[in-house]
């Protein structure tokens, strides 16, 4: 056989090698030991020295060329198989992927969050206390004597006289200022209790109150900070304003509405400066300090701010409810 | 406190609109709460006479009347009300009046009889809910005049709610005080004048507690008639007050209390024996109440009694016997000046609310009596008749509260309120609300009216002028502090960061009620007695909770009835355990606690759907202890515990000190709890996860981990932790890793015994270890477990 019938012979047999195997058998059969030009190659001998070196060469480069097909055709069909591989190993990237989905914190929780982050950034610190509170803390410290007629607007837990839920988280602040001296800046997030239960009260809400005391610290300043509070909360310009309203524990008093979208005025907290007595009462001088307090309840402003209709919803726990703030 | 606006507006008249004035009062902080109407929409009535009344001759219950309405002819008209008589001033509905309800008025025939026109009762022109007959005019009403105009309908009822402070704002004279200084308007003045006496009749009073009572005044009536009807005007005035008309005596004494805000008291004087005493309450003194209800009497209460009995409650509420009735012939008046600290919570603590008690725990004026003493009698004059006595004032000039005098310094108003606000301003303001002030030496002198008791401090002077100026007028602006770092303690673990853990294991965070059901704690912690509130919303919340569990298992059963069925909850809060040692005879912990149960996760296409177990909440518990970054401080325990299933309840302990609880509830309480099959709970004290440990970093070692795996055969008795100590305790410091990677029992194994196939990593930080030394680490573990555990290879 000659070497260009080999030659063709090898192309056709290379191009027609439809997998490595039948490839690699191509090639023993052309370039293995007994290959057909290896045999040819091994033929040299028997010619003669002149004619040696050029059919040598002729060999050598059809050789050469069987390799170069060999070589492509295999990385031809490598692609191919990797390809094939490639293409069985495709996945639908829009299944779900593997694990467990994460939970999520409460409603109440979370605008809490919020709120201390507000204030925070401002130098307050958070503190909390007990939620069973004594006379003293939840009301004589305050400037709420006993029988005063704001104890009866406070439908008050009691456990006896002087033992009781507390009815305001106020009492935290008392025992802030006992233990420390101005300037403060703390506020107090937390449960309270009122005995009142329908549509618009639940018996434990909770809420978030708020104490500034420095020297020269000012009405104005409160309406300050709770503006930018409320804009901030809310994330919108909303109107505010200031109606005086009646706390024992400040003077001047406050409530602080909002202008919803319809139009109407919301309450959405009570503020003050703090009262002289509620000073004395934790041995802060009056004449030298004066502060500002607000407090103001979270499941109103959670409800405003991702438009919950029920307050119950709250303490319910309906996974359905509570996996929307997720 | 409730009033009608025209009312208000015959005392002071500013120029502004319904609408407006509600905005002022409510901008000065006197919040109006509501507007309502006097009267629903109605038209065509006039004020008739009846000139004609004779009996229906075809049905026994109706009359046919003719009524004049001023016109020319006299309207036909049948009417079934039995008071309808002739000569009573009516108010007809003329053919064409459109009544409430839309009720157009035709002319009908009633059993053959023409009827042109309807005679009304007020509820049906929507005044009351009075079916009694029809409207009884009195005999002077114009005929003719549109009744709208007649009764002053067109008219609204304004609402205010009143805080505590502003009890001068409770009666028509306080309000308009009021909306004078706001709109800069002279209020009108009643013209009180005294009544002179026509009869010598009366009463000697004595102040037995001149402290709570320092001023009384008293004053007999004699021969009054009770038959007389209380004016129209005036009931309409008492009904848009939201006071129901009783009787002409009571009618007046309201009255009096809402046009000067000032409660007084009729007796019935044929009652009273000898003189009126004004003193505290025997312990346990019974009286029987206006309402029938007799109240054993504390010795805290102030009463008016005579010398032989107990007449009525002083300040809060009037007794039976002596009350005036329809057969009263004389009538002992009474106008006191009770303190506020004799009258404060003593109605509540016989679960009265009168208007009285909540004018006089509030505040009255204390100069007020005689004035209202002198405008009732003339009241009553006018409609009952009657010889009046004089007026016996008993008085205690040195119990009385004294004139104030409050000072208020230039500075202290600027920096509280954070403005200047010009002297004359404030001066004026101060005029205006009627104080006596003078300025001198930048300094407000202020006496203080007697009706606004409610002053006493320099703040509350500050108060007048910001309110009065306007809170909206003063600027906000920004607080000033010091820049100072607080102390920040990074071995503090941060409750959020726990939330957060948790809630990356699936937990969603739920809020429960501190009162739990008491049948439910108790089955759960038989053991401890919870501390109860005595007057709870419902049975199911009196119980403070011992635990988190009972509201977490609440709220598992609450989602399983609504087809939940993966459920993982968590809570943070406040535990009252009862503890003799702490002041409140309870200790208040905050706790972290969780709750699962059902599928351990969502149905999967490539996971299998399995069933939550103990380790999922062992899981939760670990991710908590992680957060200390100190765990081998922790240990878990097998123990037994009333609300868990005793095979798997676990203590969770710090250093040895337990600090949690970890389990499966017991099988018995899933009916109770309406459980839907097997439930996990955690609860751990937050105190105890409270400290981290700080990070300390050490060399990571150069030189290879060998990884040996051992198969060990051992009685199930064994714990895997006893186990894993041992091993850690004699794989000594080349033994840097530990893991329990397969558990086995069954098939091949000996009942009793279980297979744990652990994997040791051994690594030198200095030096690649010797096959032996391997090997001699391995074979003294080996050797350890043994002798300990009787632990074997498996092979």
């Amino acid at each position: 056989m000659d070497l260009e019938a080999i030659s063709k012979e090898a192309a056709a047999l290379v191009a027609n090698a439809t997998d490595m195997v039948e490839l690699d058998k191509v090639r023993v059969e052309f370039l293995g030991k007994k290959g057909k030009l290896t045999e040819l190659l091994k033929g040299l001998g028997k010619l003669s020295a002149e004619e040696r070196p050029a059919a040598g060469e002729q060999i050598n480069k059809a050789k050469q060329q069987i390799q170069q097909m060999i070589h492509a055709r295999s990385e031809l069909l490598r692609r191919q198989e990797l390809d094939a591989k490639l293409a069985q190993e495709r996945v639908d990237v829009t299944l779900p992927g593997r694990g467990k989905a994460s939970g999520g914190l409460h409603p109440v929780s979370r605008t809490i969050e919020r709120i201390e982050s507000f204030f925070t950034e401002l130098g307050f610190s958070v503190k909390s206390g007990p939620e069973i509170e004594d006379g003293f803390h939840n009301f004589d410290a305050l400037n709420i004597p006993a029988d005063h007629p704001a104890r009866a607007n406070h439908d008050t837990f009691y456990f006896n006289p002087d033992l009781m839920l507390r009815t305001q988280t106020s009492g935290v602040q008392i025992r802030t200022m006992e233990a420390q001296k101005p300037p403060l800046r703390i506020i107090s997030p937390g449960r309270v209790y009122r005995n009142d239960y329908d549509q618009t009260h639940t018996p434990m809400f909770h809420q978030v109150e708020g104490l500034m005391v420095d020297k020269n610290v000012s009405f104005a300043d409160l309406k300050g900070i709770l503006s930018d509070f409320v804009r901030n909360f809310f994330e919108a310009d909303l109107e505010v304003r200031f109606r005086p309203s009646y706390f024992p524990f400040t003077e001047p008093s406050a409530e602080m509405d909002v202008r919803t979208s319809s139009g109407k005025w919301l309450e959405v907290l009570g503020c003050g400066m703090v009262h002289p007595n509620v000073l004395r009462a934790v041995n802060i001088d009056p004449e030298e300090y004066t502060g500002f307090a607000f407090g103001m309840g979270i499941e109103r402003l959670t409800m405003r701010r991702y438009e919950v209709n029920d307050l119950r919803a709250f303490f319910e726990n309906d996974l359905r409810f509570l996996k929307q703030f997720n | 406190m409730k009033f009608s606006e025209k009312w208000l507006r015959e005392w002071v008249n500013p120029a502004i609109s319904t609408e407006a004035l509600s905005e002022q009062l409510s901008m000065a902080g006197l919040e109006v709460d509501g507007v309502e109407a006097v009267a629903p929409d109605f038209s065509g009535v006039l004020v008739g006479e009846v000139v004609e009344c004779g009996q229906h001759p075809d049905a026994d219950k109706l009359r046919v009347t003719k009524v004049s309405v001023g016109g020319d002819e006299l309207l036909d008209i049948v009417c079934g009300a039995p008071n309808c008589r002739l000569g009573l001033k009516v108010a007809v509905a003329v053919v064409g009046a459109v009544l409430p309800g839309d009720f157009k008025i035709k002319k009908a025939k009633l059993r053959g009889q023409p009827s042109h026109g309807m005679l009304c009762s007020a509820s049906e022109l929507g005044l009351s809910e009075d079916h009694d007959g029809i409207i009884e005019l009195p005999l002077d009403a114009p005929i003719g005049q549109d009744i709208r105009d007649y009764l002053q309908l067109d008219d609204v009822t304004v609402e205010v709610d009143l805080t505590p402070n502003r009890a001068d704002c409770l009666g028509i004279k306080g309000l308009a005080r009021e909306v004078g200084v706001l709109n800069q308007l002279a209020v009108n003045s009643l013209a009180i004048n005294p009544v002179e006496a026509t009869t010598d009749v009366s009463r000697n009073i004595v102040l037995d507690a001149p402290q709570a009572c320092p001023r009384y005044l008293g004053r007999v009536i004699e021969n009054v008639n009770m038959q007389a009807k209380t004016p129209t005007w005036m009931k309409e005035r008492l009904r848009r007050s939201g006071v129901r008309s009783i009787d002409p005596v009571v009618d007046v004494t309201n009255y009096v209390l809402l046009e000067l805000g000032h409660p007084m008291h009729a007796f019935d004087n044929d009652v009273l024996q000898g003189d009126v005493h004004v003193r505290l309450a025997d312990d346990k003194e019974k009286l029987v109440l206006l309402d029938g209800e007799e109240v054993e009497l504390a010795s805290n209460t102030l009463l008016i009694a005579d010398e032989q009995k107990a007449l009525a409650m002083g300040g809060i509420f009037g007794g039976k016997a002596s009350g005036v009735t329809a057969s009263t012939k004389h009538i002992f008046l009474e106008s006191a000046f009770f303190t506020p600290e004799a009258i404060k919570g003593r109605a509540r603590q016989y679960g009265l609310h009168t208007d009285a008690s909540h004018r006089y725990e509030r505040g009255v004026d204390y100069k007020l009596q005689r004035d209202a003493m002198e405008r009732a009698t003339a009241l009553l004059l006018s409609i009952v008749g009657g010889q009046p006595g004089p007026v016996v004032e008993a008085v205690s000039q040195a119990d009385l509260p004294t004139d104030k005098r409050v000072e208020l310094h230039r500075n202290r108003l600027d920096r509280l309120i954070g403005i200047h606000i010009d002297s004359d301003k404030v001066t004026d303001i101060f005029q205006r609300l009627g104080l006596d002030v003078t300025y001198a030496n930048d300094t407000w002198t202020v006496d203080v009216p007697s009706y606004r008791f409610d002053i006493a401090i320099a703040e509350d002077l500050i108060e007048e002028v910001a309110r009065v100026y306007g809170y909206h007028n003063i600027p906000s602006a920004s607080p000033i502090g010091r820049l100072e770092m607080s102390s920040h303690r990074e071995q503090s673990t941060p409750l959020m960061l726990m939330k957060q853990r948790l809630v990356s294991l699936g937990f969603q965070e739920a809020i429960t009620y501190s009162f739990v059901d008491p049948k439910v704690q108790k089955s759960l912690f038989p053991d401890f007695d919870a501390l109860e509130l005595p007057h709870p919303i419902s049975v199911e919340m009196s119980s403070m909770r011992l635990s988190l569990w009972p509201g977490l298992l609440q709220a598992v059963s609450y989602n399983q009835k609504r087809q939940q069925s993966q459920i993982a909850l968590f809570e943070t809060g406040l535990r009252f355990l009862p503890d003799a040692s702490e002041a409140a005879g309870v200790s208040q912990q905050p706790v972290i606690g969780g709750v699962l149960a059902g599928q351990r996760q969502a149905e999967h296409w490539d996971m299998e759907t399995t069933a939550v177990d103990f380790f999922d909440a062992k899981a939760a518990v670990e991710a908590l202890i992680a957060t200390t970054a100190a765990p081998q401080e922790f240990s878990f325990q097998a123990i037994e515990h009333s609300a868990l299933h005793p095979g798997q309840a676990a203590a969770v302990l710090r250093n040895g000190k337990q600090v949690g609880l970890l389990g499966a509830v017991h099988p018995q309480f899933e009916k109770e709890l309406k459980l839907n099959g097997r439930t996990y709970v955690f609860e751990l004290e937050l105190d105890a996860l409270s400290e981290r440990r700080l990070p300390q970093a050490r060399e990571i070692s150069r030189y290879p981990a060998n990884r040996r795996d051992i198969a060990l055969l051992v009685k199930d008795s064994h714990t895997v932790a006893d186990i894993l100590a041992c091993i850690e305790k004699f794989g000594g410091n080349q033994l840097v890793g530990l893991n329990l990677f397969d558990l086995y029992r069954g098939k091949g194994i000996a009942d009793g015994y279980k297979s744990l196939a652990i994997s040791l990593i051994l690594q030198d930080p200095a030096r690649t270890l010797e096959e032996h030394e391997i090997q001699a680490v391995v074979e003294k573990i080996l050797a350890a477990l043994s002798e300990q555990f009787e632990a074997s290879l498996r092979d």
